[in-house]
C-alpha cells in the first residue's frame, strides 16, 4: 500500500522509472543494473540517467548486444544471492531471449522442486505510435502472461512506474516490468519515499455505474478519454488498469461487471489472441448470469506494425475506436 | 589479385557519392521533423558498401543493418523508391510499411535492413545454403557491426557457414561503437577477424576508408566463395561521421570531437578523389560534376517523395500473408 504521501510532487514517466530504480538500488546492497547502454548513455530512453554518477560503476553496467547473455546472467545471479535489475531495450528483442526468459527463467523454480529462489527485475519498453516499424513497437505481454513462474506488471502513470519497480525487485519472483514508450513524457504526481504497488492488485481509475472498461497498459488514457465521449450517450463507464496482467485481479473486474451488466477489455496487442480474449473469457465465466451483452474486444488488428504514419494512426486502437466498439456492442 | 580497372574506381566513387549525398539529405529531413521515424546514418562507411558491391550483380544476395541505406544504394536502390520509403509513402520500396530499418529490394538482390541487431547474418547464410543448393555460382554477403558481432544469431550463423563451406562473406563494418559503447567496453578483443578462426574460416582486416583496399579484399573473398571454397570474415575498420540515430542525435559525450576529427581527414571519399586525381582518371571539377548531378537527383526525389501518397488504410491488412 501506498505509505502516506509527505509533499506531492510531479514527474515525468521517464523520471518515475529512474526514481524506482534509484530506491530499488538504495534498498537493496544485492541490486544491480545490467543492459545496453544503460550506465554511460543512461538508457536510450534516459530512464537510467544519473544512477551511474549516483551508485557508482559497481551497480550499473553496460552489456555487449547479447540479449540473451543478459537475461541469462539475471537468471543465474539471481539464482545465487543478487537481485538483477535486466534491461531489454524494446519488448521486441524478447526475439533474441526468449529461452532464457521461457525455459529458464519462469520455469527453474519449478523444475528444481521450489528449491531455488529467482528475485530478478526485468524492464523493457513496449508501444506502437512513434514509427519505429514492425521491430520496434509492439506489445508482447501476451507471450509472457502465458508462461506459469513469471508476473507481468504494466504502469500506466508516473505513480505507478515507480511503486510497481519497487514492488517488482521486492518480489522473490522473476518479474517483468512492460513500459510504455508513448507515455515517457506524461506527467503524474511521484512521492519523494519508497513505496509499493501490490502486484496483482487492479486500480479502479474511474469509478462508473453501468460499464466496464478492462484497458492494458497506455489504452488505460484512451479507455479514459472515451468514457468521456460515452456519457453523451448515457454510459458511465468505470475504466479499471490491472496494472498487473500476470497475476491477474480477476475478483476486481467480475465485481465490476456484476454492477454494470457489460465489458470491453482494450489493449494496444493484437486483438486475436492478446490477453484481452483471456479476461473476456473470464468475465462470461464468473459474471455470464450478469452480462446484457457479449464481452467486446478492442485490440490492433491482425498485421504487424506498419511504419508510416498514415497507416500506424489506423493501426492503434483509441478511444474513438473504443466509442465506436461500444456502440457496435449496444446497437447504438 | 583482380587489377581495378578505371571504370570500376569512377563506379565505386559514384557509388561513394550517392550514398553521401543521400544520408546528409536524409539527415537532415529527419531532424527538420519531416521524415518519421528514426534514421541510421551511413555517413563515413561509404567505401564499404560501394566496393564491395561493385563486384556482385542482382543475383548475389545482401543482408544488411538499421544503418541500411547505404547498402541498398550501393546494391543500385533507387532513390525515388528509397526516400518515398523513408517518408512512409505508397510509393516507397515497401509500399511504407517498412521505412528506413526495414527498406528492400529483393530484385537488387537486398534482403532488407533490419531493425534486429544480428537479423541479418542467419539470413545471409540461408541465401548462401540456397545459392548452393541451386547450384548457382552466387554468392551472399552479410554487413553486420562491431556491435552485432556480440549477438549469438552471429555465432551460430558463423559456424554454420564454416561448417557447410557456404558461399558467405561476412562483412563486420567495426566502426569502433556499439550505439553509444566503445568497442572496448563491449568487447575483450580489438579484431573482430579474430573471431573467424573459431568457424574455420580465414579472417581478413582491411582499411575500411579506404576504398580500393577494400574491393581488393572483398574480391578474394568472394572469388573464394564463388569458387566453392568457404566463407571469409572481412573486418573492416571505419567510422561513422553521425550520432548513432539522426545527425546530431541525443548529444551524449560518448566520443571526443578530435576523435571525429581525426577520422573525417582520411575520409574516403576524399582520398578516392584524391587518388583519382593524381592518376589522371578524375579531375577535382569532374568529380565536382558528379557530386551536383547526385545532388540534383538527390533533390528530385525528395520532391517525388513529397508529393507521392501516403499508403491508403485498406492496404494495412495487405502482404501479411501470400496467397
Ligand atoms: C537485438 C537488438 N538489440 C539491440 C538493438 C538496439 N540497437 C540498435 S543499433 C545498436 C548498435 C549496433 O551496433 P553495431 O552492430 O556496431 O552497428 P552500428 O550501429 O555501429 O552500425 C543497438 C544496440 C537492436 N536494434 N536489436
Ligand atoms: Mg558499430
Amino acid at each position: 500500500m501506498a505509505e502516506a504521501q509527505v509533499k506531492p510532487r510531479t514527474l515525468p514517466y521517464v523520471a518515475a522509472i529512474t526514481d524506482g530504480v534509484r530506491a530499488v538500488l538504495r534498498e537493496q546492497d544485492n541490486a544491480f543494473v545490467v543492459g545496453e547502454d544503460v550506465a554511460g548513455a543512461g538508457g536510450v530512453y534516459g530512464y537510467y540517467k544519473g544512477i551511474l554518477k549516483e551508485f557508482g560503476p559497481d551497480r550499473i553496467y553496460d552489456t555487449p548486444i547479447s540479449e540473451e547473455g543478459i537475461v541469462g546472467l539475471g537468471v543465474g545471479a539471481s539464482a545465487t544471492g543478487c537481485r538483477p535489475i535486466i534491461d531489454l531495450m524494446f519488448m521486441d528483442f524478447m526475439g533474441e531471449c526468449m529461452d532464457e526468459i521461457s525455459n529458464q527463467m519462469a520455469k527453474m523454480r519449478y523444475m528444481f522442486g521450489g528449491r531455488v529462489t529467482l528475485p530478478v527485475t526485468m524492464l523493457t519498453m513496449a508501444g506502437a505510435g512513434a514509427s519505429l516499424a514492425a521491430q520496434h513497437s509492439q506489445s508482447l505481454e501476451a507471450w509472457i502472461c502465458h508462461l506459469p513462474g513469471l508476473k507481468v506488471v504494466m504502469p500506466t502513470t508516473p505513480y505507478d512506474a515507480k511503486g510497481l519497480i519497487i514492488s517488482a525487485a521486492r518480489d522473490n519472483n522473476p518479474v517483468i516490468v512492460v513500459l510504455n514508450k508513448m507515455s515517457l513524457g506524461m506527467m503524474g504526481e511521484v512521492p519523494e519515499e519508497s513505496y509499493a504497488i501490490p502486484i496483482g492488485e487492479a486500480n479502479i481509475v474511474r469509478p462508473g455505474a453501468n460499464y466496464t472498461i478492462v484497458a492494458i497498459g497506455r489504452m488505460v488514457h484512451e479507455a479514459l478519454k472515451a468514457a468521456e465521449q460515452l456519457k453523451d450517450l448515457g454510459i458511465d463507464a468505470e475504466v479499471i488498469d490491472p496494472r498487473s496482467l500476470q497475476p491477474f485481479d480477476t475478483a476486481t473486474v467480475v465485481k465490476s461487471v456484476e454492477k454494470t451488466h457489460r465489458a470491453l477489455v482494450v489493449h494496444e496487442a493484437v486483438r486475436f489472441g492478446g490477453i484481452g480474449a483471456e479476461i473476456a473469457s473470464q468475465i462470461q465465466e464468473l459474471a455470464f448470469d450478469y452480462l446484457d451483452a457479449p464481452v467486446a474486444r478492442v485490440g490492433a488488428p491482425f498485421s504487424p506494425v506498419p511504419f508510416s504514419p498514415a497507416l500506424e494512426a489506423h493501426y492503434v486502437p483509441n478511444a474513438d475506436r473504443i466509442v465506436a466498439e461500444v456502440k457496435k456492442q449496444l446497437g447504438i | 589479385m583482380e587489377q581495378i580497372t578505371d571504370a570500376t574506381l569512377l563506379d565505386i566513387h559514384r557509388r561513394m557519392i550517392r550514398i553521401r549525398i543521400f544520408e546528409e539529405t536524409a539527415g537532415k529531413l529527419m531532424e527538420d521533423g519531416k521524415i518519421p521515424g528514426a534514421l541510421h546514418l551511413y555517413v563515413g562507411q561509404e567505401a564499404i558498401a560501394s566496393a564491395v558491391m561493385v563486384h556482385l550483380s542482382n543475383k548475389d544476395w545482401i543482408t544488411s543493418t538499421h544503418r541500411g541505406h547505404g547498402h541498398l544504394i550501393a546494391k543500385g536502390g533507387e532513390f525515388d523508391q528509397m526516400f518515398a520509403e523513408l517518408y512512409g509513402k505508397a510509393t516507397g520500396y515497401c509500399k511504407g510499411k517498412g521505412g528506413s530499418m526495414h527498406i528492400s529490394n529483393l530484385d537488387l538482390g537486398m534482403l532488407g535492413a533490419n531493425g534486429i541487431v544480428g537479423g541479418g547474418p542467419p539470413i545471409a547464410v540461408g541465401a548462401g545454403f540456397s545459392n548452393k543448393f541451386r547450384k548457382t555460382d552466387n554468392v551472399s554477403v552479410s554487413f553486420f557491426g562491431d556491435g552485432a558481432s556480440n549477438e549469438g544469431s552471429f555465432h551460430e550463423a558463423a559456424n554454420m557457414a564454416g561448417l557447410y563451406k557456404l558461399p558467405v562473406i561476412f562483412i563486420c563494418e567495426n566502426n569502433g561503437y556499439g550505439e553509444y559503447t566503445a568497442q572496448k567496453n563491449h568487447q575483450a578483443i580489438v579484431d573482430v577477424a579474430d573471431r573467424a578462426a573459431g568457424y574455420g574460416m580465414p579472417g581478413v582486416i582491411v582499411d575500411g576508408m579506404d576504398a580500393i583496399a577494400v574491393f581488393e579484399a572483398a574480391g578474394e573473398a568472394i572469388k573464394r566463395a564463388r569458387a566453392g571454397e568457404g566463407p571469409t570474415l572481412l573486418e573492416c575498420k571505419t567510422y561513422r561521421y553521425f550520432d548513432h540515430v539522426g545527425v546530431r542525435g541525443m548529444g551524449l559525450s560518448y566520443r571526443t570531437d578530435e576523435e571525429v576529427e581525426q577520422w573525417r581527414k582520411r575520409d574516403p571519399i576524399e582520398s578516392l578523389e584524391k587518388r583519382l586525381a593524381d592518376q589522371g582518371i578524375l579531375s577535382p571539377e569532374a568529380a565536382q560534376a558528379v557530386h551536383d548531378e547526385v545532388r540534383t537527383q538527390v533533390q528530385d526525389s525528395v520532391r517525388f517523395a513529397e508529393q507521392s501518397p501516403m499508403p491508403d488504410p485498406s492496404t494495412l491488412l495487405e502482404d501479411v500473408y501470400a496467397a
